[in-house]
């Protein structure tokens, strides 16, 4: 029998947390699991603690986990999110699925944890520590409370969802892009894929590529061949490992150059 | 251990005891009676399920039940204003915008949350207000048809009083 536990802050939440436990966000995840009888939690714990705050630190924001995605398309600090904030399900489900859903989602869910991932993200725990966000990403354990990201400016930061749907539709692959240049030069590059491996990644050998490189064809060229290296992608039913790799260096390419779909 | 959950539905008072991990759809359908929204597919991809709660569109089958105390929800149920159906209502039935009719409460909500927001909306916004709601039936076609031509309707036909 399933119980329902209330809490009035985080950290009580997280102390009744278990291993049979779901903790309740915007529902998205764990009501699909409760509608479907899923065995393998028994209680579910939810949390009064409004964790829903957007704030400007500096080079920084910070964003609650309970944000939902229509909230940062609602945001003018994170206009520049507001793209890949729109790439997940259709209105209603934007009005409910909350940032803090978004990085526990598994595959091929998630697409918006692509986009922290290229922003340097950091998740603060209920615990009162913090850690990279691709740390997190390898344990997920832990309530989380905010995530802090880097503000991109000007064009810097591309984001991109490769869905067979349109205009909603689940990820075949989703891709992000922090570009940061200095000197004309790309430098401190961050690329992030999502349904490309269990969870959100970072691809090393793709920034490690563009280090340094030109942001035009000739440029980005040995980054597109090290598009896939080191990756073993997911096969499913939205697309075979085989067909992921081969696709992946043209989504990159587009979304390196900013090129049009067609 | 049930919970009591008291909100307003269509405006008018509605009280309910939810179960643990009882969605709201269910106490909707089954604890007061408003069969308007559909159970589709549980998981939120189809939309059939879909309510406003203050006037944001929801997936009830997603939502808590115990989660909308003090909140207000409106269904396909309280469009119409007695035998006088909301300019949606009748722009669907003229346009045969349903067909099966399944998805038709879910289309009607996703359709009133953006008119009731944007009384004046171009194609693509339309397509994007009905992009998590899915339809076997009609192509979608008339069903954008009919969105925009109740938001061509007199204006005092258009949003409920609700």
């Amino acid at each position: 029998m399933l119980e329902v536990v209330v809490a009035d802050t985080l950290a009580e939440a997280s102390a009744a947390m278990s291993e049979e436990a779901r903790f309740l966000g915007g529902g998205t995840l764990v009501m699909r699991q409760v509608n479907y009888g899923d065995q393998r939690f028994n209680r579910i714990v939810r949390c009064r603690e409004r964790l829903d705050e957007i704030r400007p630190d500096g080079s920084r924001v910070m964003i609650g986990s309970g944000v939902t995605m229509a909230q940062i398309m609602g945001s003018r600090d994170l206009a520049f999110l507001a793209p890949a904030a729109r790439a997940v399900g259709g209105p209603a489900i934007r009005n409910m699925a909350t940032i803090g859903g978004n990085v526990i989602a598994p595959h091929p869910y998630g697409d918006l944890a692509v986009a922290l991932l290229a922003l340097d993200g950091r998740v603060a725990l209920s615990d009162g520590t913090s850690q990279p966000l691709e740390q997190y990403l390898k344990t997920r354990r832990g309530l989380v409370r905010s995530v802090s990201i880097q503000r991109p400016s000007g064009d810097e930061f591309r984001f991109r969802k490769v869905s067979r749907v349109k205009p909603k539709g689940v990820s075949v692959m989703s891709m992000a892009a922090h570009l940061q240049r200095s000197a004309g030069r790309l430098s401190d590059v961050r690329v992030a894929y999502g349904a490309m491996a269990a969870t959100p990644i970072r691809v090393a050998a793709v920034e490690q590529a563009l280090e340094g490189a030109s942001l035009d064809l000739n440029g980005v060229t040995p980054a597109l061949n090290a598009a896939t290296e080191g990756l073993s992608p997911p096969d499913d039913a939205l697309a075979s490992a085989w067909y992921r790799r081969e696709v992946a260096p043209v989504h990159l390419r587009r979304l390196l150059l900013g090129e049009d779909r067609r | 251990m049930k919970t009591p959950v008291t909100f307003t539905l269509n405006g008018a008072d509605a009280a309910a005891f939810a179960d643990p991990g009882q969605n709201l759809l269910d106490v909707l359908r089954r604890g007061v009676g408003d069969l308007s929204p559909k159970y589709g597919c549980g998981q939120g991809t189809c939309g059939t399920c879909t309510v406003l709660i203050d006037g944001e569109p929801h997936l009830s089958c997603l939502v808590l039940a115990e989660t909308v105390q003090g909140r207000a929800v409106e269904t396909a149920g309280g469009m119409a204003n007695g035998p006088d159906l909301h300019a949606l209502q009748t722009a669907f039935v003229e346009g045969f915008a349903a067909q099966c009719g399944y998805c038709t409460p879910g289309m009607l909500m996703a359709a009133k949350a953006l008119l009731d927001r944007n009384p004046s909306p171009t194609r693509d916004e339309v397509i994007e207000a009905i992009s998590g709601n899915l339809c076997r039936c009609t192509g979608y076609e008339p069903i954008v048809e009919a969105i925009l031509t109740a938001a061509r309707a007199p204006r005092n036909s258009v949003g409920s009083t609700v």
